[in-house]
């Protein structure tokens, strides 16, 4: 198969502000479909990213759209016009809903009739065609950022950027704006660059994870890789050490369900998710028990043999990284350290609860994985 | 007190029968004022815009001189106009000195900084990503120029309306550029002064009335937008 051109495709891209430089990316690229969450600590340079790639932003270096320039004004502004950007303000214009979401239409020219059909199409997906009237100012944190993703998505973009959308909705709102973005930008094949502060959300919605730190790209990679296997110690503290492991659901009982991995292991865990459905589990390394012998403890549901890999100290515990199948970390005290002898290449026994194991859905396009 | 009744009893009965005068002056007023601030809305709005959407050196001082203009003194813009228009001043060979269109430039000078003053915190007030939001959803700047100018229409619509209340109620610029004139350049205020001096307290007090009222219904306005501004 002769590779194909990225949709996105970006080199020795540099943003200074003031003259000093804030970001710089020498190579990133974009596939069709692909979505990529930004994480990092504030002022690590995503928004900023996100503008340079959007070209709202006067940036060096080149950013290829379909492998074809973006940067004079024609080019930029029939680029802008293929790719859309939601904000973490909604940003909504004082009109009604209906008008909110038409702008898009409305600046590309489009007449009557389609824009009206189209913004009933869009306002249907993100179901909130009760609220068309509306005027903009009427509505809840939730509602107003709904509209503005779909004001986003009514000019049918190939990309989209999400500037921590969710950050400023409560939990529930943003867990169900979080499904129906997946479900969305699966079903719309719309590719997306998201900044996020929160690592779930970007666990659901990314195919690549992207660090950031000081206006550079850390570490690049599918979530698992870079929460499993951090490339320094900053992408470590800031991903959280955690366990990643992804599977299907094989069987439902009454609250719990068991979740067949890629690597042919069976993990039990506390939740309800639908038969078949495709999950990650995540484990943190504080749940997970080690042993020299499989626990006696019936609570302990899951436990799996595995060796280890490294033993890390990290003050009063340490971190001990067993492969039993799949990469699994735990955290040890050093006494039960010199009693469980522990060295690496020893065998050990794994085991945690299944109420340790956090069960997300997985809402990517399935094709890129 | 006899005086202030008859002199309203006065107006009101100027008002009433349409006295021609009285309706000349007032129509006069009205279409120098008006003509004053679309000439200062056209100026002000675009420099506004302008300063708003650019990064400049001297940015502040330039926002800082036009809040200045916002207080300027008309008497001061009627000196500068009357030496500006003078027979052999820069712009003599004109000869449109005490003509109204004389009076449209002093009170356009006065208006303009109040106009760009109000519009630029208008604009300024806009949140800071709303220019890219626009932009992102494939605006030409021209586009999103005018988007943005529709989300500040009321603060826009205030500007207007200051603008014209400060002119209508000026007096000294229109007396030094216009003289005055009965029939001609005579407008509300200057007939105010003028009926004011000679005693004919009753007509000043009608005139008065009639400015009033025309202020009372530029602020009724202004209020009505500034409570429409929020739904809920």
């Amino acid at each position: 198969m002769r590779p194909e051109t990225p949709l996105l495709e970006v080199s020795g891209l540099r943003v200074y502000r003031g003259g000093v430089k804030v970001l710089e990316i020498p190579r990133l690229t974009l596939q069709d479909r692909e979505v990529k969450a930004l994480i990092g600590p504030n002022g690590a340079g995503k928004s900023t990213l996100l503008l340079a790639l959007a070209r709202l932003l006067p940036v060096t270096g080149r950013v290829l759209f379909h492998g074809r320039e973006t940067e004079n004004g024609t080019a930029a502004l029939a680029y802008r016009r293929r790719s859309a950007m939601v904000f973490q303000e909604p940003l909504l214009f004082d009109t009604t809903v209906f008008h909110n979401v038409a702008t898009g239409l409305k600046l590309r020219g489009m007449k009557g009739r389609d824009i009206r059909r189209r913004v009933g199409e869009t306002l249907e997906r993100f179901g909130i065609s009760h609220l068309a009237d509306r005027h903009a100012r009427a509505l809840s944190g939730g509602e107003a950022q709904r509209v503005s993703l779909a004001r986003a998505f009514a000019v049918q973009p190939e990309i989209i950027f999400l500037d921590e959308p969710f950050s400023s909705l409560d939990p529930p709102t943003r867990e169900g704006l979080t499904a129906d973005l997946g479900r969305i930008l699966a079903e719309t094949g719309t590719a997306a660059v998201m900044a996020t502060h929160d690592r779930i959300e970007a666990l659901r919605l990314a195919d690549t994870l992207l660090v950031m730190r000081q206006g550079n790209i850390v570490q690049e990679g599918p979530p698992q890789e870079v929460m499993n296997r951090p490339a320094d110690a900053f992408v470590a503290s800031f991903v959280g050490m955690e366990t990643i492991i992804s599977g299907e659901v094989e069987a439902v009982e009454e609250g719990t369900v068991t979740i067949a991995t890629a690597g042919g292991y069976r993990l039990e865990a506390v939740g309800n998710r639908r038969l078949g459905e495709r999950v990650m589990c995540c484990v943190r390394p504080e749940h997970v028990t080690l042993s020299p012998a499989p626990p006696a403890s019936a609570s302990a549901r899951n436990r799996l043999g595995g060796r280890v890999r490294r033993i890390e100290p990290l003050g009063f515990v340490h971190r001990v990284a067993v492969d039993a199948g799949f990469p699994i970390s735990a955290y040890v005290t050093t006494p039960a350290l010199q009693e469980l002898s522990l060295k690496e290449g020893s065998f050990v026994w794994v085991s945690f609860k299944a109420s340790a194991v956090l069960v997300f859905p997985v809402e990517t396009t399935p094709a890129l994985r | 007190m006899d005086m202030i009744l008859d002199g309203i009893l006065k107006a009101l009965c100027l008002l009433v029968t349409l006295d021609a005068e009285v309706r000349d002056i007032t129509l006069l007023s009205l279409a120098v004022s008006s003509s004053a601030t679309l000439v200062s809305l056209v100026v002000g709005v675009t420099v506004a815009t302008a300063v708003a959407l650019t990064e400049f050196p001297g940015k502040r001082l330039l926002i800082s001189l036009i809040n200045t203009g916002m207080g300027l003194p008309p008497v001061v813009v009627g000196l500068f106009v009357s030496i500006m228009l003078w027979r052999n001043g820069p712009f003599g060979f004109l000869g449109i000195l005490y003509t109204p269109l004389a009076m449209v430039i002093a009170q356009a000078l006065i208006a303009t900084p109040i106009v760009t003053g109000v519009s630029l915190a208008a604009l300024q007030h806009l949140p800071k990503d709303l220019r890219l939001q626009i932009l992102a959803l494939g605006a030409t700047r021209r586009q999103m120029v005018w988007i943005l100018m529709k989300e500040a229409r009321l603060p826009l619509l205030a500007a207007a309306m200051a603008g014209f209340g400060g002119v209508i109620s000026e007096v000294g610029a229109s007396i030094m550029v216009g003289g005055n004139i009965k029939g001609y350049t005579r407008v509300l205020t200057t007939a105010t002064v003028m009926e004011t001096g000679r005693g004919n307290f009753e007509v000043a007090i009608a005139l008065s009335v009639i400015l009033l009222l025309v202020a009372f219904a530029v602020n009724a306005c202004l209020t009505w937008i500034q409570q429409r501004r929020r739904p809920r």
